[in-house]
Formats: C-alpha cells, sequence, structure tokens
C-alpha cells in the first residue's frame, strides 16, 4: 500500500517536496512576476488610452478611458499607406515564415550528423559555428552586404531569408538537445533499415520537440523585427514591421497609433509563443521513449 | 560496414578517403547549413579579420596598414580602456547573476503544474520578447521630478532635487546593471525550460528509489547533470550577452554617455563604426572582443564540467 501511494507520488512528480517550500515559490514567483510583467501590461494598457492620459506623467497603469479610437486611427493611417497593407502582410508571412521554418529544418538537419553520427571533420565544422556566434555582427554587416550583392540576390526575399538559414544559434541548440538521445534508438533504426534522413526526421526530430520549438519562438522573433530596410529597396517588398515603424516614427500626432503600433509588435511573437509553448509542455506528458 | 567488402573495410578503416565515403549521407546533409554559413557567416567575418589591418572608411578602398589599428587601440584610446572596463564589470556582475537567475527561475517554473508553467514562462520571458520594453526604463528614470524614481524619493524626502540619474557618471553602470539583469531571462531561460522537459522521467524515480531526499539533492545530482548539453549553451549565449551589452546603454545612458561613464566595447565599437566610419577600427575592435569571449567560453565551459560531481 504504501509502495503504490510512493509510485503514485512520484508519478505526479511530488516526490521530495514539500508544503513549505512550495508556498515560499509560489509567493518569490508572484513578487518577480509582477516586476517582470508590468511594462507589458503598460503596453496593453496605453494602446487604449486617449491622447490626453498617453502624454501624461507619471503614466497611470490603467487606463481612465478606455477606447479603441488608437485601433480606428491607426487603421485610417494604413489604408491611405501606398502600398496595400495585405501586400506588407504577404511579405511577413513569406520572409518570417520561410526563415523561421527554413532555419528550424536546415539547421536540425545539419546538427544530427554533428551529434550522433561519427564523420571526419565534425569538431571543427561544430567548434567554427560555436565560435562564429561570438563574433560581434555589427562589423560584418558591410562584407554582408556585399556579399549579397554579388550573388544577385539584393532587393528580393531571398537577401532575408537565406542568411537566416545559417545562423550559427540554431545549429548549436539542436546539436546539444540531440546529443542527449540515446545511441540505441538510432541503432535499432539502423538495423531496422533505416536511412540517415528518415532517421532525422522521423526519429530525432520527435525527440527533440522542445528544442526545436524553442528555436522556433526565438527565430520568429528574430525575423519578425527585422526591417528589411538594408535590403529590401522596394515598398512592394517591405514587411510589415517596416510599415508599422514609419508610423511609429511620425512624431506626437501619432502617438494613440503608435501605442497600438507597439502593441501589435509585441502581440504577434507572444502569441507564437503561446502557441509554441504550450506544446513544449504537452511533449513532457507524453514522451515516454526516451530510452 | 558493408555486406560484401567487410574485411576490405576492415583493412582501410582508418583511411581517410573511406571514412568521408561512408558518411557519404551525413556530407549531404550538413551541405545545405554549411554551405549557406560559409557565405553569410564564415566569409563577412574573415572579411572583417582582414579589415582589422587596414584604415577602411566604406568609401574608398581599404589601404593596409598593418598592427597599427591594434597598436592605436592599447595605447592611444583612453575610451578604449573605459569600454574594457565597463564590459568586464558587466560580464562579471550581469553575466553569473543573469546565468543563475535564467536556471533557477526556469528550474522553479518547472516545479509547478503545466497550465501555471506555460503562463510563468510567458510572464518571464515577456521583458525579452516584447522588443523595446526596457525603454520603459526611461520613464522610471526620467531626470525630471517627474520621473518615477524620482518621484518617490522627493515623496519620501530622501532627496530634494531630482537627480539627472542616466547623465551622472556615478550612477550610469548602477542603472545599466539592474535594467540588465531585468532583461536577463531571454535565450538562456527558454532553453533551460526546453531542457528540464526533455530530461528522462525515470530518472528521477530511480532517484528517488536511491535515496534522495529534497529537491536541492535532486537539482545537483540528477537534475543538472542530465541538462549538462544546455547549462554548456546557455553559458555561450550568455557569455555573449554580456560581452555585447550596447542597446540598453545607448537608449538609456545615450552613445556617447556623459564621460563615456556607460562606453562599452560594442558601443565604442558603433561609435567608430557607424558614426566615424572608421571600419578597420572597428573590426580592430571586433576582433580583441572576439578573443575575450573565446577565453571566457573556454573557462566557464571548464566550470560546467565539474557540475553534479
Amino acid at each position: 500500500m504504501k509502495k503504490r501511494l510512493r509510485l503514485k507520488r512520484i508519478r505526479n512528480r511530488s516526490l521530495n517536496r514539500s508544503m513549505a517550500g512550495n508556498a515560499v515559490l509560489f509567493f518569490f514567483m508572484a513578487i518577480c512576476g509582477v516586476f517582470m510583467a508590468t511594462p507589458l501590461v503598460l503596453i496593453i494598457s496605453n494602446a487604449f488610452k486617449p491622447l490626453d492620459e498617453l502624454f501624461r506623467y507619471p503614466p497611470m497603469l490603467f487606463p481612465r478611458n478606455p477606447n479603441f479610437d488608437n485601433f480606428s486611427d491607426l487603421f485610417i493611417l494604413m489604408d491611405n499607406s501606398w502600398v496595400p497593407l495585405s501586400r506588407y502582410i504577404i511579405n511577413t508571412i513569406i520572409i518570417v515564415g520561410g526563415g523561421t521554418v527554413g532555419h528550424v529544418v536546415i539547421a536540425s538537419m545539419a546538427a544530427y550528423p554533428l551529434a550522433k553520427r561519427d564523420f571526419p571533420g565534425k569538431k571543427l565544422l561544430f567548434n567554427i559555428v560555436v565560435l562564429s556566434i561570438m563574433f560581434t555582427y555589427q562589423v560584418t554587416q558591410i562584407p554582408n552586404y556585399l556579399i549579397i550583392s554579388k550573388l544577385g540576390i539584393n532587393n528580393t526575399y531571398l537577401a532575408l531569408i537565406l542568411p537566416s538559414f545559417a545562423f550559427g544559434l540554431g545549429l548549436y541548440l539542436m546539436k546539444q538537445f540531440m546529443e542527449q538521445i540515446h545511441d540505441s534508438i538510432i541503432e535499432s533504426a539502423l538495423l531496422d533499415g533505416a536511412g540517415e534522413f528518415r532517421i532525422y526526421w522521423s526519429i530525432i526530430m520527435p525527440n527533440v520537440k522542445p528544442a526545436w520549438l524553442t528555436l522556433a519562438v526565438l527565430q520568429f522573433q528574430q525575423m519578425w523585427g527585422t526591417t528589411g530596410s538594408t535590403f529590401l529597396r522596394d515598398e512592394q517588398l517591405k514587411p510589415l514591421q517596416y510599415a508599422l515603424q514609419q508610423i511609429v516614427n511620425g512624431g506626437p500626432a501619432r502617438q494613440g497609433a503608435a501605442a497600438v503600433v507597439t502593441l501589435i509588435i509585441a502581440a504577434i511573437p507572444i502569441t507564437f509563443f503561446i502557441i509554441c509553448q504550450s506544446s513544449i509542455i504537452e511533449t513532457m506528458t507524453t514522451s515516454g521513449m526516451k530510452d | 560496414m558493408s555486406k560484401v567488402g567487410g574485411l576490405l573495410d576492415r583493412k582501410n578503416e582508418w583511411s581517410l578517403y573511406n571514412k568521408i565515403r561512408r558518411n557519404k549521407a551525413c556530407y549531404f546533409m550538413i551541405a545545405p547549413y554549411f554551405i549557406l554559413f560559409f557565405f553569410f557567416t564564415v566569409l563577412p567575418v574573415l572579411t572583417s579579420i582582414v579589415l582589422s589591418f587596414t584604415q577602411f572608411n566604406v568609401l574608398e578602398p581599404p589601404i593596409f596598414t598593418g598592427w597599427t589599428n591594434y597598436t592605436r587601440l592599447f595605447l592611444d584610446d583612453d575610451i578604449f580602456k573605459i569600454a574594457i572596463k565597463n564590459t568586464l564589470v558587466f560580464a562579471v556582475i550581469t553575466g553569473p547573476i543573469s546565468y543563475f537567475m535564467c536556471l533557477l527561475f526556469a528550474w522553479i517554473i518547472n516545479e509547478f503544474r503545466p497550465k501555471v508553467r506555460a503562463f510563468l514562462t510567458l510572464v518571464f520571458y515577456a521583458p525579452s520578447i516584447s522588443g523595446n520594453a526596457y525603454l520603459i526604463w526611461n520613464l522610471i528614470l526620467r531626470g525630471d521630478r517627474y520621473g518615477l524614481l524620482n518621484g518617490w524619493l522627493l515623496d519620501l524626502n530622501f532627496i530634494n532635487a531630482p537627480i539627472v540619474w542616466m547623465r551622472t557618471e556615478k550612477y550610469v553602470m548602477l542603472f545599466l546593471i539592474i535594467v540588465q539583469l531585468w532583461l536577463s531571462l531571454g535565450t538562456g531561460f527558454l532553453t533551460f525550460i526546453a531542457g528540464l522537459q526533455t530530461i528522462d522521467k525515470s530518472l528521477y524515480e530511480a532517484a528517488a528509489v536511491d535515496g534522495i531526499k529534497n529537491r536541492w539533492q535532486e537539482l545537483w545530482y540528477v537534475t543538472l547533470p542530465s541538462m549538462r548539453p544546455q547549462l554548456l549553451f546557455g553559458a555561450v549565449m550568455q557569455i555573449t550577452q554580456s560581452f555585447a551589452i550596447a542597446d540598453v546603454s545607448i537608449n538609456l545612458a545615450g552613445n556617447p554617455s556623459t564621460n563615456y561613464a556607460g562606453a562599452t566595447i560594442v558601443t565604442h565599437l558603433l561609435d567608430t563604426g557607424s558614426i566615424r566610419y572608421e571600419m578597420g577600427y572597428a573590426s580592430a575592435i571586433a576582433v580583441i572582443l572576439f578573443l575575450l569571449m573565446v577565453g571566457t567560453n573556454k573557462l566557464a565551459q571548464k566550470v560546467l564540467r565539474k557540475v553534479g560531481t
């Protein structure tokens, strides 16, 4: 009886946990949570503030007369833009979607052999990637621009998407997680006659789901943040982020619309984050095949 | 390994050519990434290193000058000394504290039920995800009496005149460190959260049977050793972040800041590179920063290998 109870507690992860400890942790997290979340609350409430409240000092955490004026202002502004809003949205989907999916797939495909196979040159290649993460990107921008011009992909989506495939972070992240997978799974798959690509796609990737979802969140955030103005000259190619930044730069008269823009800029990656995060935590309850 | 030529294979096991041929599939799999990586990362970095030995103003072709940039950096550049000092302060203070905060919060969050866990992760990751959220600190640190901090201190009679926080030398670093710590739950934090999800649960059961008594022992003997790959990754991320602090300093203290009180290596690099158009010199700064990070990383990896022993 006692043993069964103990097993049940193990299942529920409540073993080795004291009530007092839980309470202390809860209060600690509540206090820190308020501190961390304040700016987010301010961003949300700013979007609903009328102009006079937006300019008030000290700023109020919650609006006194909340309304949707700022939202309608923004829509009127966007309606008058030279390039239709839908075009900006399509551009964003191509750049952010392409950059995120491509990077996750290509980086993890390269990470699998580096983590689990033994072949000449693997150590060297991996070390170069890790070192590259530590080089300040600000000075490589000019060489980068020259290379993109030479490749003839300047002023196309590819100028933003292709370099994003090759960020060092994704490969490093994926390789670290793949290292933890037991060799026995791979060996049995090899015995069953699975090819390397098959192993990567149907065995490794499902096993490191938390890793590639995390990478997707990070990459999405990175791609969403780019305005692309270095490489994209045609207005028709620019992403939503660029159009939105133009409104923020519009000066005091546009503060209301700018507050909504700030909200949108934060809301999109947060939505993506929430979707991914809930499946990261879901995998925990279902992954039984680690060994 | 092949069925027919087993003997032949064994004989040539150590020949490089055979090894490469046998792992053909591996090379195909890494090819797309590494071809792009070569063009968009390796080539630009190598170019920058070469440029660090030249005088290059972006408009005219670079002129080779040998070690001039480096000697100037170390012998003639007083601001660079301040920048190195400030960067090391960040690296020594915010680096380790941020790292432990990431780990601590990820671990605590993992103690909660899955639904609460997802919510808490969002709350704590919020400052990193909402782009320029740290600009909110401008409201708190405003130099006149409308700034929140000045307002409170005036009300409580601690000061009798507002202080221009981010323009006063002795306060600049202090507040930059605070803001940086507030921002620290980023990439490393998310990775740790994901890492905790992948730990084999049977390990905890085995540990409980083996006599692990409380959550601290569990953390040290089971959790941390199981997520060593993530710990190493987190260290690299933390080092690159702490050594490359610039945006926060530029937006809160200005670039150049009052008497260069908030100067870091990267603000100095941006000052010379994008304001003064001395790309050769800026590249030399980048190379020094790179060497500093590589050295620190070597050290950190050595320490982290001792975890859980």
